[in-house]
């Protein structure tokens, strides 16, 4: 399991900035790659490539040999330690299937130089085999303490189905999923997909070449059918398990969803009727609650992220709003245009606004709801907080009022901003207007 | 435009909840002729070119379409019905979908009954009625008024300029809207008639129903992805 011999960075350091570009590569990206690093077209690369292998053979062996000694590009995303982990795996064993029919051919073309009587209907099948052989090698018998590991880890996650008990035939496939879970079952799938294509193949190319293919053919015809028989009598099994294990995941997820949404009506829709129905003689205070639990269930609706509140000045006044409503059952409908984040003067706004809020609420509680606008500018943040009260004259204010209005006026003054209270006398209500010029955002 | 009595209006609502219908009915009882309501866009398409009612209460959001939908399937068959939404505070982009598709106001659900029945009688007139909210989204989509969050982008276009922008005192009158003031009120504070803030509001919701498609959809799309 061991990865090349040369680590990463001794390979960039030696033959720096070389890289594959699988991304945009035909192959395994080591004609771009080469391209990339001499400057020059791809395309004249793959030709010698192509007809050194034609000629040759020695094309292929050098790509290949390219293909494992030389790093992909660094800007393949690497997402997570699993992922890289699979990536690595995977390579590794088509680079350790395609060593293996290197390392063949370079033999038999040896043995072949030097006058070993090594046919082509030798040599080429004995590559096939080879490079199959280490495909399904690895991948059956390979890294055996890392995949028991896996093993006892999915059994543990899956509520320790008894894998090894399996029926003997299917038991190697049952290891090879226990495997996939870090790597992805497709993948394993194919890897061994591809071992067996290769073995079958030489196989054929072998009979073939050495004019045995007609005698087998009977043989052949007879393993196809058991092959067939095999496959009619395991796949529903094998179906049936991937089937019920996806129907349960399934099942399992919608339950959690359920449980999730049905606490959550628990927490606050159902907690809200109660107490709707224990204050039903309080109209005031019902509508309060209706419209905080609207509210709140809105929220949870549309999923908007809840940091929002207290730090951005629409959040932070409709958070205010919302406290004054329940603390004296006046509706308070906020608008607001724009948004931006709250600084200290911002906070100190909307300390304000809420100041002010409660001022309607508590002496203009009973004209009808409260409107609150607020608009961020580029260069100000102003706040109208507005009630149909009876109205005052602000030359006259009451005692009882002034320290409101302190909180309100001096706290603009002292944050750089400012604040006043238009009234219309004889009804016409009071609106208290705040104003912030923001200073620049940059400082 | 037959303005002969408040309780002459004909009226049809359109809500896919059965309860809020019965509501919206008996709190306009007396006030304006309700002469049916619909639960779905099927419902409402053919009840709204048979009875062709001066007003039609649309629902923004109802399960096959909404108000867009039925809007968009009545079309120019009834000239002389009005259409304004009624719902619970929904997101901006879809009221403001709704309005460029043809309703001349939104109202939301809490309003009181006299109020309704009020903004129904001036639809009916052929005036554009903006609650607060309304006003609120109005100025957000024009204006692009946020600052600091990366959003809702000012109107670009060269093209058509005057259709993309608002006036200062289209600006002003919606200002005042959204916060809470009446019409006869900002009339009083801005020294202009009434008549005058009616032809602010008239001319703000044209412009909203012609403005460039593409800048009100770019503010959708981008409010849609802050949202």
């Amino acid at each position: 399991m061991s990865e090349m011999a040369v680590t990463p960075t001794e390979r960039a350091a030696t033959v720096r900035d070389l890289r594959r570009d699988p991304g945009n590569g035909m192959v395994a990206g080591v004609c771009e790659g080469f391209g990339k690093r001499l400057d020059i077209d791809p395309l004249l690369l793959r030709i010698v490539f192509g007809a050194t292998t034609l000629a040759s053979g020695l094309g292929l062996v050098a790509y290949i040999l390219a293909w494992m000694l030389v790093p992909a590009e660094a800007g393949e995303p690497a997402a997570s330690a699993d992922a890289l982990r699979s990536r690595r795996n995977r390579r590794a064993a088509l680079e350790v299937g395609l060593g293996a029919g290197c390392l063949v051919v370079a033999l038999l073309l040896g043995f072949r130089e030097a006058g070993l009587p090594f046919s082509d209907a030798l040599t080429w099948p004995f590559v096939l085999v080879a490079a199959g052989g280490a495909l399904i090698w690895r991948q059956s018998v390979g890294r055996p303490g890392a995949r028991h590991a896996d093993l006892r880890e999915v059994g543990a996650r899956q509520g320790a189905r008894p894998v090894a008990g399996a029926a003997a035939p299917v038991a190697p496939l049952l290891l090879d999923l226990g495997e996939a879970d870090t790597d992805s079952r497709p993948a394993v799938i194919s890897r061994i997909g591809i071992g067996v294509t290769l073995v079958i193949a030489a196989a054929i190319v072998f009979l073939q070449m050495t004019g045995a293919l007609a005698a087998a053919t009977d043989v052949a015809l007879a393993a196809i059918v058991v092959a067939i028989a095999l496959v009619v009598i395991f796949a529903p099994f094998f179906f049936g398990l991937v089937t019920s294990l996806s129907l349960e995941r399934a099942e399992r997820i919608r339950s959690q969803e359920r449980a999730e949404v049905a606490a959550h009506l628990h927490d606050s829709v159902l907690q809200t009727l109660a107490l709707v129905q224990k204050r039903a003689d309080d109209p005031r205070a019902v509508a309060a609650l209706a419209r905080r639990q609207e509210r709140e269930l809105r929220t949870w609706l549309t999923g908007a992220p809840a940091h929002a509140e207290g730090r951005w000045l629409a959040g932070a006044l409709q958070a205010a709003a919302q406290e004054v409503e329940e603390a004296h059952g006046v509706a308070i409908d906020v608008v607001a245009v724009g948004d931006a984040p709250l600084d200290r003067d911002g906070e100190a706004l909307v300390a304000a606004a809420r100041e002010a809020m409660l001022n309607a609420a508590k002496f203009a509680g009973d004209a009808g709801a409260v409107a609150v606008y607020a608009e961020a500018g580029k260069t100000r943040l102003e706040v109208f907080v507005r009630d149909r009260g009876p109205g005052f004259d602000p030359a006259t204010v009451p005692a009882d009022r002034r320290g409101v209005r302190e909180s309100i006026l001096g706290r603009m003054e002292r944050h750089g901003g400012r604040a006043a209270v238009h009234a219309a006398p004889g009804g016409g209500g009071t609106e208290v207007e705040l104003v912030l010029e923001r200073r620049g955002e940059a400082s | 435009m037959n303005a002969t009595g408040a309780s002459n209006t004909r009226v049809v609502l359109v809500d896919d909840h059965a309860l809020f219908r019965a509501g919206v009915r008996a709190e306009l009882d007396g006030l304006v002729d309700v002469v049916g309501d619909a639960a779905t866009v099927v419902e409402a398409v053919s009840l709204i070119r048979e009875a062709t009612p001066d007003v039609v209460l649309l629902d923004v959001h109802m399960p096959d379409g909404g108000g867009l939908e039925v809007l968009r399937q009545v079309g120019t068959d009834v000239p002389a019905t009005q259409f304004l939404a009624l719902s619970v505070s929904d997101a901006a982009e879809d009221v403001i979908a709704v309005i460029r598709a043809g309703a001349r106001g939104y109202v939301t659900k809490t309003i009181s009954g006299t109020e309704l029945a009020d903004a129904v009688r001036r639809v009916h007139g052929g005036d554009a009625v903006f609650s607060p909210r309304l006003a609120g989204f109005v100025l957000d989509a024009f204006a692009g008024a946020g600052s600091g969050r990366p959003g809702p982008a000012p109107f670009a276009g060269d093209h058509a300029a005057d259709l993309d922008q608002l006036t200062p005192r289209e600006r002003e009158v919606l200002q005042h809207i959204a916060r809470g003031y009446m019409y006869k009120e900002i009339a009083q504070r801005l020294g202009i008639s009434a008549k005058t803030v009616e032809a602010h509001v008239s001319a703000v919701l044209r412009k909203l129903q012609l403005s460039s498609r593409h800048e009100l959809s770019r503010w959708a799309a981008a409010r849609r992805m802050l949202d």
